[in-house]
Order: C-alpha cells, then sequence, then structure tokens
C-alpha cells in the first residue's frame, strides 16, 4: 500500500492520456457548438462535460485509492444492483437528448444517468472476479457458461432499451476477459459462432458452407470437447439461423435501414443513408489539416448529424483533418497498449482480467464509432470514449479508469 | 506467478498486435479518404453548401437617334423561394400570399412548377411592390427559404408612344421555354414579348451570371459565398435606333384626337425608321411587372384594338396613291413617257368593252400627261396606262416590289401586303379567269391589294431616291433587309415627282398643306372601304429642302376620317415640317401648313410665288 496517495501518478502515461483524451473531448464539444443557425442546447454542452470531468478527475483521485480487497468484496453486490437498476431502467427509463429513441435515462432527485454505463463497470468486476476465481484457464465450454451467463442478463436488459451499441460493448468486454483468462482461442471461436452465424444467414448458401466448415471445425477438434459441447454449438449455429429471419423482421425499420445503407448508402440518401454519407463528406472533405477547429461546414450548416455525441469524431476530422484523426488514434492505441502493460504487469488475476476487460469495452466503442463515421461498420448509436458528449459515460469511464489505476497499483 | 506473467505476455503481445491492428484498419481508411480523395469529397461538401442563383443580366437600353431613352431599367425586387419539399414550398406560398397579393393564373403556374421540382428558386414575382418588400424583410425570420433580390425592371420612358415599335416584355412562358433559343432560360426570365424588344432579344437579354450562395442542411441561406467563382453578368447590349422620338412627340401631338390611324416616316438616304406610330396605344410599362390580367383582358377587349399595330400591320386598300405605283410600273417597263398623252381623253368615265369604269370627277379632266394625271388623280388616264401594262406585267413587277410581302423591318409582327401572285389568284379565290379588265381596278388602287402604311412609305423611298427602296430599319446599325430596284430614268422619277409637286400647287388637292419652307410632294388618297363611315385618309408624301434631294418619305392613313386632303395630308405637311426644320435648324413653329397660315393670319404669300410650271 505503499504511496496510495499518489497511485494514480504511478499510473501517469495512463492517467494523463485519458485526461488528455477528455479535454480533447470538451473542446470537440464547444466545436460541435458553433453552428450557422445557434441552437441554446448544443452551445452549453461543453461546459457541462467540463463539470463532469472536473467531478470525474475528483472521483478518480477518490476511487483509486481503494485497496484490491474492497473490490473483490464489493464485485458480486454491485453487478447485482447494477442489474436491478438496468431491470427498472426497462420499466421506469426514458429517452434524452440524440438517444430520445432509446429509454436508457433514470432520474433520481433530478439527475439524470445512464445506469447501463455503470453497468459496463459492475459487469466487468463480476466477471473478473468470476474468472479470477478459477485455478485453471477455460478448458471447455461449459467452463464459460457461467460467465456467458453473467454477461448475457445486463446485455439482453441493455438490448430491450433496445441499445445495440451498449449491448456490442459488453459482448467486447466478454471476448476480451476470456481472452485474458487464456481460454484457448478455438474455444473463443466456437462460443462466438452463433454471432456469426446470425450474420451469415442472410444467404443460405453462405449460411451452409459456413455449418459445414464449423462442423469439420468440431469434428478435428473433437478430443478437446465434449460430443455434447460439440453438438450445442451446430445447435446454437442453426438456431442463430433460424432466428435470423423473424429477429430481422423484429427490427425497426430504422434499424434495418442502417444496415441497409451500410452496404449502399444510395438506398436511402435522404433518412439513413444521410448520415453516413455527410459523416463520409465531413471526414474526408477535412482533408490533411483540416478545415480549422469550429470552421467545419458540414457541422456548421448542420448537415453532420448528432455532431456532439456518436458523430464527433466526424467533427475532428472534418476540423483537424487526417492529422487531426490520426493523433486521436495514436492517442487510443497508446491507452490501450498501456492498458493491456498495466494487465500484464497486475500483481493479480482479478486485475488484470478487469483492465483487459475494460480495454475490450473500449477498444469495441472506438472501433466501431469511429468505423461507422466512415462507413466501415453499420451505423450504431456507440459514443466515442472520453470525447462524445454524455454525461454518464464520461464518468463511468473514468470511475473504470480510476480502478484500474487502483488494482494496477496493488502490490501483491 | 512467473509462469502465469510469461504466458500472459504471449496474451498481451497478441492483444497489441490485435488493437494496432484494429486502429490500423481505420487509419488507413481514414489515410484514403482525407489524404488520397480528399478533393472530390471536399467537392461534394461544396456541393452540399453552395447553391447556384441565377443573376438576371439587365436588359440592353433602347434609345432613339439622339439618345433619347426609350427604354431601360430601374430597380426592383424580385421575391423566390429556395427548393425544398414541396409541402413546405407550398406553406411558403400561402403565408406569402398574406403579404403578396398575386393573381390567380400565376399561382397556377407556381404550383405547377412546384410539382416539377427544380435545383433553382421559384420565382414568385420579379416585380414586388415595395411595401411587401419591407414587410417581408421585418418578418424574415418567419420566412427562412424565401429569397429577396434585387432584380432590375423594365421602363418604359416615352410611354404609349413607344407602345407599339418598342414593344413590352413579359415573363418567358412554357412554350418559350421549349424553344432552342431559350436553351439556357429558366422560368421566370423576363423576355421581349413584341417590337424591337422580341426582335432583338437576343441582343437585349444579355447573359445571366451565377452566384453562389451557402446554404445549411435546412436550406436555409445563411450567406452570400464568394469563395466559388461564379459566372459573371453579360449586361445586354443597348441599341440606338432611327427612330427620332421627338418626331414621334409631335405626331402624337397633331394625330387628329379620338381617331385610329398611323403615321410612317423614312429616312430617304438610309431606310431608317424616323417615326412609325399607331393609334391608338397604350401604355407597356403596365407589362413591366407581372401582368394584371384584368388589364391584360381590357386590352385585348377594347373594340379600338390599342394592341394593334397598325403601320405595320394593318392592311387599307391603297386607293389613289397606288396611281403612283402604276406610274413607276409603266416606266420601268418602259410603255409610257412622261409627257406622253392617253389616246382617250377623261369625259368622266372610260368605256370599256361593256363595262364603264368612272372617274371620281364626272366632269372630266381632259387629255393629259403622266403629271398631270398624277396632280389630278385622273382615273381614265390611269385606267389607260393599266391597260398598256396588262394585267400580267402589272402583278410581275408589283410582285418584285414586294407588295404581296412583308417589307423586312426588323419587327417580329410586320404584316406582308395583300396582292395577287399571279393572274390565277382570281380562279382561286373568286373562282373565275381573270379578265384583262381587272387591271383597270388595280391601277387606281382598287381590287385585291390591301398595303401596310409601311409597305406604301417604302415604296415611297423608291421615287425619292433612284428607283431602289431597301427595307425600313428601326436599329441604326442593322443591315436592312434586301429591297428591290426599278429601273427608271432619273429624268422620268423627276416628272413623276413634278406630278407630286403639282398636287400641292394651287389647284392641287393638297394646295392647303404646303409648307413655307420645304417642297413637300405627295399623292392624296381618299378610300372607300365598302363599310359604314366616312372614307380612309391617306397622305403619301416625299419631302426636302428646295432644289435639294428629298430627304424624307412619310405616310399617313387615319381611318374613317375622310378626305386625304383634309386629314392625312395636313399630319404628313406637319411631321415632314416638324422633321425637317429640326434638321436644318430653322426654330420650329405649330403655324407650319398653308391653311394654318391663313387661319393664324400670317403671312401666305409665299404659296402664291411657287411656279405652277
Amino acid at each position: 500500500m505503499t504511496g496510495a496517495r499518489t497511485v494514480w501518478l504511478r499510473q501517469l502515461p495512463f492517467t494523463a492520456t485519458v485526461l488528455v483524451l477528455s479535454l480533447f473531448g470538451v473542446a470537440m464539444i464547444y466545436s460541435a457548438g458553433v453552428l450557422e443557425v445557434p441552437s441554446p442546447v448544443t452551445q452549453g454542452l461543453w461546459l457541462r462535460q467540463a463539470v463532469i470531468l472536473a467531478a470525474a478527475v475528483v472521483g478518480l483521485l477518490i476511487l483509486s485509492r481503494i485497496p484490491l480487497r474492497w473490490f473483490e468484496w464489493f464485485a458480486m453486490p454491485v453487478y447485482i444492483v447494477g442489474v436491478a437498476v438496468l431491470a427498472i431502467t426497462l420499466v421506469a427509463g426514458t429517452g434524452a437528448g440524440t438517444a430520445e429513441g432509446v429509454n436508457s435515462f433514470l432520474s433520481i432527485a433530478g439527475f439524470r444517468f445512464q445506469p447501463a454505463e455503470a453497468a459496463k463497470v459492475t459487469t466487468a468486476l463480476a466477471l473478473a472476479l468470476l474468472l479470477a476465481r478459477r485455478e485453471e484457464p477455460p478448458r471447455y465450454l461449459r467452463d464459460l457458461l457461467t460467465p456467458a451467463l453473467l454477461v448475457a442478463v445486463p446485455l439482453v436488459l441493455v438490448l430491450l432499451q433496445p441499445d445495440l451499441g451498449t449491448a456490442l460493448a459488453f459482448v467486447g468486454m466478454f471476448f476480451a476477459i476470456i481472452y485474458w483468462a487464456r481460454t484457448p482461442w478455438p474455444l473463443i471461436l466456437f462460443a462466438a459462432s452463433p454471432g456469426l452465424g446470425l450474420l451469415l444467414a442472410f444467404s443460405a448458401r453462405v449460411w451452409s458452407v459456413y455449418i459445414i466448415v464449423l462442423a469439420i471445425a468440431l469434428y478435428l477438434y473433437r478430443f478437446r470437447l465434449y460430443l455434447v459441447e460439440s453438438v450445442s454449438v451446430i445447435l446454437g449455429n442453426v438456431a442463430a439461423g433460424a432466428v435470423a429471419q423473424p429477429l430481422w423482421n423484429s427490427l425497426a425499420q430504422y434499424q434495418r435501414n442502417r444496415l441497409l445503407v451500410f452496404l449502399d448508402p444510395s438506398l436511402d440518401p435522404r433518412n439513413a443513408g444521410w448520415q453516413l454519407i455527410q459523416s463520409k463528406v465531413a471526414v474526408g472533405s477535412g482533408g490533411l489539416m483540416g478545415k480549422g477547429f469550429t470552421a467545419g461546414t458540414q457541422k456548421r450548416l448542420a448537415f453532420l448529424p448528432e455532431q456532439h455525441t456518436d458523430f464527433i469524431f466526424s467533427v475532428v476530422g472534418e476540423e483537424l483533418g487526417f492529422v487531426g484523426t490520426a493523433v486521436t488514434l495514436l492517442l487510443f492505441c497508446h491507452l490501450f497498449l498501456r492498458m493491456i502493460r498495466m494487465a500484464e504487469t497486475a500483481s493479480t488475476p482479478f486485475a488484470g482480467l478487469f483492465i483487459f476487460g475494460i480495454m475490450g469495452v473500449w477498444l469495441t466503442h472506438v472501433f466501431v464509432n469511429v468505423g461507422m463515421t466512415i462507413g466501415v461498420v453499420p451505423i450504431t448509436g456507440i459514443p466515442l470514449p472520453f470525447i462524445s458528449y454524455g454525461g454518464s459515460f464520461l464518468l463511468m469511464s473514468w470511475m473504470a479508469a480510476a480502478i484500474a489505476v487502483a488494482l494496477a497499483s496493488e502490490d501483491s | 506467478m512467473s509462469r502465469r506473467r510469461n504466458r500472459h505476455s504471449v496474451l498481451a503481445s497478441r492483444a497489441r498486435i490485435a488493437v494496432v491492428v484494429l486502429l490500423g484498419i481505420l487509419a488507413s481508411v481514414l489515410f484514403r479518404a482525407q489524404v488520397l480523395r480528399a478533393t472530390d469529397w471536399l467537392l461534394q461538401s461544396e456541393r452540399n453548401r453552395l447553391r447556384p442563383l441565377t443573376v438576371p443580366a439587365p436588359r440592353g437600353i433602347i434609345r432613339d437617334r439622339d439618345g433619347r431613352v426609350l427604354a431601360d431599367n430601374i430597380p426592383g425586387y424580385s421575391i423566390s423561394i429556395v427548393p425544398d419539399q414541396p409541402d413546405s414550398m407550398f406553406s411558403t406560398l400561402r403565408r406569402l400570399r398574406e403579404h403578396l397579393e398575386l393573381p390567380a393564373g400565376r399561382l397556377e403556374t407556381l404550383s405547377r412548377q412546384i410539382r416539377a421540382g427544380g435545383p433553382r428558386p421559384l420565382l414568385v414575382t420579379g416585380d414586388a411592390p415595395f411595401d411587401a418588400v419591407a414587410a417581408l424583410e421585418e418578418r424574415r425570420s418567419g420566412f427562412p427559404r424565401l429569397l429577396i433580390e434585387p432584380r432590375p425592371k423594365r421602363r418604359y420612358p416615352a410611354g404609349q408612344l413607344g407602345a407599339h415599335v418598342i414593344g413590352y416584355v413579359g415573363e418567358i412562358n412554357e412554350a418559350e421555354l421549349a424553344r432552342p433559343e431559350f436553351e439556357d432560360a429558366e422560368p421566370g426570365w423576363i423576355v421581349g414579348r413584341s417590337g424591337v424588344e422580341s426582335h432583338y432579344e437576343s441582343l437585349l437579354r444579355g447573359r445571366a451570371g451565377t452566384r453562389y450562395v451557402e446554404v445549411d442542411a435546412a436550406g436555409r441561406i445563411v450567406g452570400s459565398f464568394g469563395g466559388v467563382e461564379g459566372v459573371a453578368v453579360d449586361p445586354g447590349e443597348d441599341i440606338d435606333l432611327n427612330l427620332d422620338l421627338e418626331l414621334m412627340e409631335w405626331i402624337h401631338h397633331v394625330f387628329p384626337a379620338g381617331m385610329n390611324g398611323a403615321v410612317v416616316a423614312l429616312d430617304v438616304e438610309t431606310g431608317g425608321v424616323l417615326a412609325l406610330y399607331s393609334a391608338p396605344a397604350f401604355d407597356p410599362n403596365v407589362f413591366a411587372g407581372v401582368v394584371d390580367a384584368d388589364e391584360w383582358s381590357r386590352l385585348v377587349a377594347n373594340p379600338e384594338s390599342p394592341l394593334y399595330h397598325r403601320a405595320v400591320m394593318g392592311t387599307y386598300p391603297p386607293g389613289s396613291p397606288w396611281k403612283l405605283v402604276t406610274a413607276m410600273i409603266a416606266l420601268d417597263l418602259g410603255v409610257v413617257t412622261p409627257d406622253e398623252h392617253m389616246p382617250v381623253p377623261c369625259r368622266g368615265a372610260y368605256v370599256y368593252g361593256n363595262r364603264v369604269a368612272r372617274c371620281w370627277d364626272a366632269e372630266g379632266h381632259g387629255s393629259l400627261d403622266l403629271p398631270g394625271a398624277i396632280q389630278h388623280s385622273c382615273n381614265v388616264y390611269f385606267y389607260q396606262l393599266g391597260l398598256r401594262i396588262g394585267l400580267a406585267r402589272t402583278l410581275g413587277v408589283g410582285n418584285r416590289m414586294g407588295f404581296g410581302n412583308q417589307c423586312g423591318i426588323d419587327l417580329p409582327q410586320e404584316a406582308g401586303g395583300i396582292f395577287p401572285e399571279s393572274v390565277d389568284f382570281w380562279e382561286r379565290r373568286f373562282g373565275y379567269r381573270a379578265r384583262e379588265g381587272e387591271v383597270l381596278n388595280l391601277a387606281i388602287g382598287q381590287g385585291p391589294n390591301d398595303q401596310t402604311p409601311l409597305k406604301m412609305a417604302q415604296f415611297l423611298l423608291a421615287i425619292a431616291r433612284d428607283g431602289s427602296a431597301p427595307a425600313p430599319t428601326l436599329y441604326s446599325e442593322a443591315v436592312p433587309a434586301e429591297g428591290w430596284r426599278l429601273d427608271i430614268r432619273p429624268e422620268h422619277l423627276r416628272e413623276i415627282r413634278d406630278g407630286m409637286r403639282r398636287v400641292m400647287l394651287p389647284g392641287g388637292t393638297a394646295h392647303l398643306s404646303s409648307l413655307e419652307h420645304f417642297d413637300l410632294l405627295g399623292k392624296t388618297g381618299t378610300v372607300e372601304h365598302g363599310g359604314e363611315g366616312l372614307e380612309h385618309s391617306w397622305f403619301t408624301g416625299i419631302a426636302g429642302p428646295f432644289g435639294g434631294p428629298p430627304e424624307v418619305a412619310l405616310v399617313a392613313m387615319v381611318e374613317f376620317a375622310g378626305s386625304g386632303s383634309s386629314v392625312a395630308a395636313p399630319l404628313v405637311a406637319k411631321a415632314a415640317d416638324f422633321y425637317l426644320r429640326g434638321k436644318h435648324g430653322i426654330p420650329r413653329d405649330t403655324i407650319q401648313t398653308l391653311r394654318e397660315h391663313l387661319v393664324a393670319g400670317r403671312d401666305a404669300a409665299w404659296a402664291n410665288r411657287r411656279d405652277p410650271r
């Protein structure tokens, strides 16, 4: 416990990157509010973000001093509380801001927050604890059953909101943590296979080929799996293929359009394709050096949608150019490599699993968010960590960072 | 511990590779978009936010021969709607009507245009009243997609004097938009509708420019944009006419009040049109903006037909002045010499076969030479002259002179004369073979023969010049259409002019219209038209300084006015005197003709000093 007072200093490369990204975010949120026809709502958002950032910094200073044992004790209780609050949100939640259509906010005493953001952290803690308690790495699929269920509960609750973006973050967290728990990669692939099967089910021919390949893979891996597991994997994939069409039909029209315009933006250039086209135009027209801070025309003239939340990276691209986007990605890259290093050198499996899990969450956010602004990934309502406007996400990201700092600094 | 750490270092390395690969994918896509293809995207972002607006070119100014303005432009305002969803455009239009009056027909056109769509702003009115503009500017925020722009508006300072010649402008219609010469035009453009405005449309219009404005995603115009080079406006060319506005004003002043007719004055030397007057007229300024449908139907329904350009569209039986044509044809063919007398002297009538063709003077004129026959307008002489020429040759030379055609003046709506193109005409038109006797009627300006005042004026050019008549032109730089030429010896021309001069001398029908300072020669016409009311009054004349060549050729035709000598002749005389006094620096005077001198009690001795030859 030496130097507990200054643990965050010992992880300075990490905390400094988080702070730099957050300050950059406040600046970009300010720029996102500079419009030709100013909106009183978006104009002052940077100030609110700055206030929350200040609170987050204070929170980090406090949280990072809590000993590792406490987190081990509290991991399961806070997980249960987190799931309970998510369940309440489904009933009492409201939409807000650019996430108007998603009932992801809960209001308590005038404060509005997104329980899903807290649930990411609590679930990561619980999952890390669950896997850290194992003596051996998972060897069979059934070893992954409890961890999967642990993640599935909040994930389904989030999907029901329906918030596909946050659900994706849970998926990223799950695979990151089981990977760090030294699960053999064929197992990870088999665990992921129903998801892949779901996507490929849209073409019967492709799906048939995929199932055959999967069966061959299972046959080759037969000595490492129980028969019932192999059969489960096949059944899971068949089930995924079977529900694909009903699932597609159950999607809201805008969600379907988002997937369709990802394949061809010109399908619906005025609505679903609009965001993608305008975002690509914004980023591309930024060029090497950008149009200048606050001077992006796509943003200024309101061509760019949700410019302070999900599409803030497009503002970065338009106004700061490739230089700006490359530096941003380098900062994230540095952050993630630092976190891998922290996980690698952590004194306990719990610490390493948690830090790596949070890295998986943020990496998912960054890849999907940046990817959608340039058409690499379908448009999903998912914010860019530390940079997008959003109090709950910023605060909870900082709390996760604080816990990571606390855990990484613990000597065994 | 170390074992676990070692194992984790493998996992960590793979994880590092995964992070770098994933972010590398993003970075490479960004590099492609922002560095390699940046110009394409930049172009698209410009296209997003920049909208082209048409900047109308100011129409060329039309001036008279002395630089007096006949048509120019004054500041006005246009109101347009920036394209949007049809619903919101209709709603804007509805709210706009609270401040701006729009005729019902206009609304229909606009609705059609909204449904048709298009990238350019929809012109609601090209001539918004100033108070409507002020009211709308005050409510700017309520009309985010409204575009109020200065737009030159046509003005006709000469008012109705120029109505027919200058014409007027109007908004381009859908039929015109489909024509190739309006390929680059847009709805709402102002184009010439008639007169010089229409004939010289391509010169006057110029080329519209384009400028760019910046719009936001909602289509609101947030400002003008200088970054992208627009297309500069190419103003229309100014046009200087041969017309003399002062002369037109004077003609209007002396034209018998309440009567309808036309006056034409041509410059003998060039064929340039000095005056082209038609009464009644209208004020072309009412067409300068949006045409009031009521005003239009009032003009169309007016029984006096003020829209009708009598000088170039009205065809009238030429009557006695046509005897000059018969004389010229005869001289061209060489079938007569001016001093030759016709075999049958005038005893008040001429017997041809079983037909008795009368002279207007039952007393008879006796035996006359050509100048005498012109002076007395003797029918019997011209019957015989016509017979000597023959029907076929009369038609042949008449058509060579273009009497069945237009003169080719640079105006869009000139009517052609009505004149048989050959002897088959009678069979086709009246169902019988033409007899030689038809030439009797033709020789004295009757029969199937109607001419415009302009055509008669062009004919007079041939007498005033050397037998050649170029097409009259309004534009001073116009290349006149090919005219025609008769082969007549100069001394014979002098004889014809002498006959016309004698009309003005004591004993001549137009003696009272003779002038103190100028040598006016002419021929009167009192033409029956078969309808009710008085005869049409004609006078065709040429005038110039004494002893010099004729300088101006004039025709006046006043409908239902009575004799040529009482109405048309003084009109021509006063117009000629006014023009020539100005040209030769003689102070102008309202007492011009002999009659006016006598009535005013002025010294009129000059009228008797003239040698009656």
